[in-house]
């Protein structure tokens, strides 16, 4: 017997009963995690709705070829970075700046009250906030009252393709810019105060403190959240989306996730819409584990 | 040398800084408030564009239409029941599982980690889930809905980082005590972390309840909807006002602010609890970034 298996048995006898606890747990992560990623198969092969999970027989690369030489898809690729790129662009540095602005709040009652404001979009489902989203760009809701205050006609925001972009990003930032200082506003309260009385006797002002103390101590958090959000960069808001757009704002706002579910679950075309979700995943574990190298090398800071 | 609080250039910062505040807390809020107005306004006002932040002609006619819907509470006591199942499954799994990953002795505690982990940066996708589930025979039942995301890696993480911030003191003596795995784990490791336990029935809880795609996607009768799915039809104009009783006036009415009157009555429990909770949640991030 190898020495392996020695020690293996041992560890069997003696945590037997942890093991167990684990099993239902392994089920789970088998089930409905690994046997979907095996289930990608699919995308190089044909399947039959009803017929076997895995599918029937090999076609190649045939449904990888369908979506790169089609022009839709082109669409929704550009459509998911810009949405993406945009929400980035926005929803990455608000939260820091609303962090530092509320660190300045001395009074401590006032900043909890501010905060708890800031944190209940946060907790409601995607579906209310596209609600909201539809009272308020409605031809009677507030926004449209502001331009006809002004002499405006009024403008049927959800159904102009130019105006999607603006609305998604804009919705974004009010459900997570708050909730998102929470890491920041930790990490701020673990400066060293010594190091703020260091920086006044060398006659730093106010902005060169935030310059020299302050950005540097939440630089870790910020590059953390960095990497997460560069990994999740393709999975821009699916289900928001879906629920506010409509083939009149389909040119901008139709990303590849959209397009495969109408693809794969409305029209049945599961092969084609696999091959389209699993270039999608493959972009995305790419662009985590690049960008948790580059963290890695120029910072310091990774996630694992 | 500037005598930092004092010097003319804070203090006008500091004004500034009330004002943006202030205006963050107005735009945040703002939706909420015109929601309601709206929401007890008469039809002509609203369809006018006049109805801000005060309602104008007040009526609850469309509250009572939504009210009387038999639908609508069924639909609402679904999320309730759908919130209840899938909250206790995956707090049992998440349990389990962080627990046995919080002890450092097992063998093939890494490899256990990484199975949990990899599903973070790489998931299956839409499409193959769907194959599943639908193949599984799991479509209009509970466990469409919480057997998919019975365990989410974040929360197990939160949780293994507190199991493991336990003394072991305490374990070692109940073993040799006598009391197995199973036992220790009941009676001496959970009373000791009800806080974090009642943290993650908390994340998972709000999770369901406001969960709306895996009923959409795996419910075909209107009676199995949650109501998360109701309001969702409505907004896309899937269902209008359905109301025997109604007469053409109040229907009318209803068109103007049904969706208004909908959102408030779903977002309700939610701002209810809010206060209470909330600083749950923030310990529970807290707890999981020391960890991240």
């Amino acid at each position: 017997m190898k020495p392996q298996d020695r020690t293996w048995r041992r560890a069997l006898r003696r945590d037997w009963q942890l093991y167990t606890l684990a099993i239902l747990p392994l089920l789970f992560f088998l089930i409905f995690r690994y046997a979907p990623m095996l289930g990608n198969v699919i995308a190089f092969r044909k399947f039959q709705p009803g017929g076997n999970l895995f599918g029937e027989e090999w076609v190649g690369l045939r449904y990888v070829n369908m979506f790169l030489s089609d022009p839709t898809f082109w669409t929704v690729f550009t459509n998911t970075l810009v949405l993406g790129g945009l929400t980035l662009l926005f929803c990455f540095p608000l939260p820091i700046v609303l962090a530092l602005l509320l660190n300045e709040i001395r009074t401590r009652r006032l900043k909890r009250f501010l905060q708890s404001v800031s944190y209940l979009p946060h907790f409601l489902s995607v579906v209310i906030v596209a609600a909201l989203v539809m009272q308020m760009t409605a031809v009677d809701g507030p926004i449209n009252q502001v331009l006809k205050s002004l002499g405006e006609e009024p403008v049927t925001f959800l159904q102009q393709p130019e105006w999607f972009r603006t609305i998604y990003v804009s919705s974004e930032v009010w459900q997570t810019v708050g909730w998102g200082t929470i890491l920041y506003l930790a990490a701020l309260t673990t400066i060293d105060e010594q190091l703020y009385e260091a920086a006044r006797m060398d006659g730093a002002g106010r902005w060169r403190q935030i310059w020299h103390v302050t950005l540097p101590g939440i630089r870790p958090t910020a590059v953390t959240l960095m990497i997460l959000n560069l990994g999740t960069f393709l999975a821009v808001g699916f289900e928001k989306i879906l629920l506010l757009y409509n083939p009149l704002t389909y040119p901008t706002a139709d990303v590849i996730s959209t397009y495969l579910f109408r693809m794969g679950v409305l029209s049945s075309n599961f092969s084609y819409a696999a091959a389209i979700g699993l270039f999608e995943a493959l972009i995305g574990l790419v662009l985590v584990v690049s960008a948790n190298v580059i963290s890695r090398r120029t910072v310091g800071t990774s996630l694992w | 040398m500037v005598t930092v609080g004092t010097s003319r250039g804070y203090r006008v910062f500091q004004a500034v800084n009330a004002v943006v505040l202030t205006g963050v807390v107005a735009v945040t809020l703002y939706p909420f408030f015109n929601i309601l107005a709206r929401s007890f306004s008469e039809e002509t006002y609203i369809r006018a564009g006049e109805v801000n932040l005060i309602p104008r002609g007040f009526n609850l006619t469309t509250y009572e239409i939504v009210a009387s819907d038999p639908m609508f509470w069924r639909n609402y006591g679904n999320t309730v029941y759908y919130t209840v199942v899938a909250t206790l499954v995956a707090i049992v799994l998440t349990t389990c599982y962080a627990y046995v990953l919080s002890k450092k002795h097992l063998k093939g505690r890494t490899a256990l980690i990484w199975i949990a982990v990899f599903t973070m940066i790489f998931s299956g996708g839409l499409i193959p889930n769907y194959v599943l589930v639908t193949s599984l025979g799991l479509r209009n039942s509970v466990w469409a809905i919480a057997l998919p995301n019975a365990i989410s890696v974040f929360n197990l993480l939160v949780m293994k980082a507190f199991f493991e911030s336990l003394p072991n003191d305490l374990e070692e003596a109940a073993a040799i005590d006598g009391l197995n795995t199973y036992g220790i784990l009941w009676r001496i490791t959970l009373p000791l972390s009800k806080a974090v336990v009642a943290t993650m029935v908390l994340f998972y809880a709000v999770s369901f309840w406001n969960s709306w795609f895996a009923a959409f996607l795996y419910m075909n009768e209107s009676e199995l909807f949650p109501v998360t799915v109701y309001l969702r039809n409505l907004i896309a104009g899937a269902t209008g006002v359905e109301n025997a009783g109604a007469v053409a006036g109040e229907l009318t009415q209803a068109a103007a602010n049904i969706q208004s009157v909908t959102i408030v009555l779903t977002v309700l429990p939610i701002l209810a609890v809010y206060p209470f909770v909330q600083r749950y949640f923030v310990s529970g991030v807290m707890l999981g970034a020391v960890k991240g």
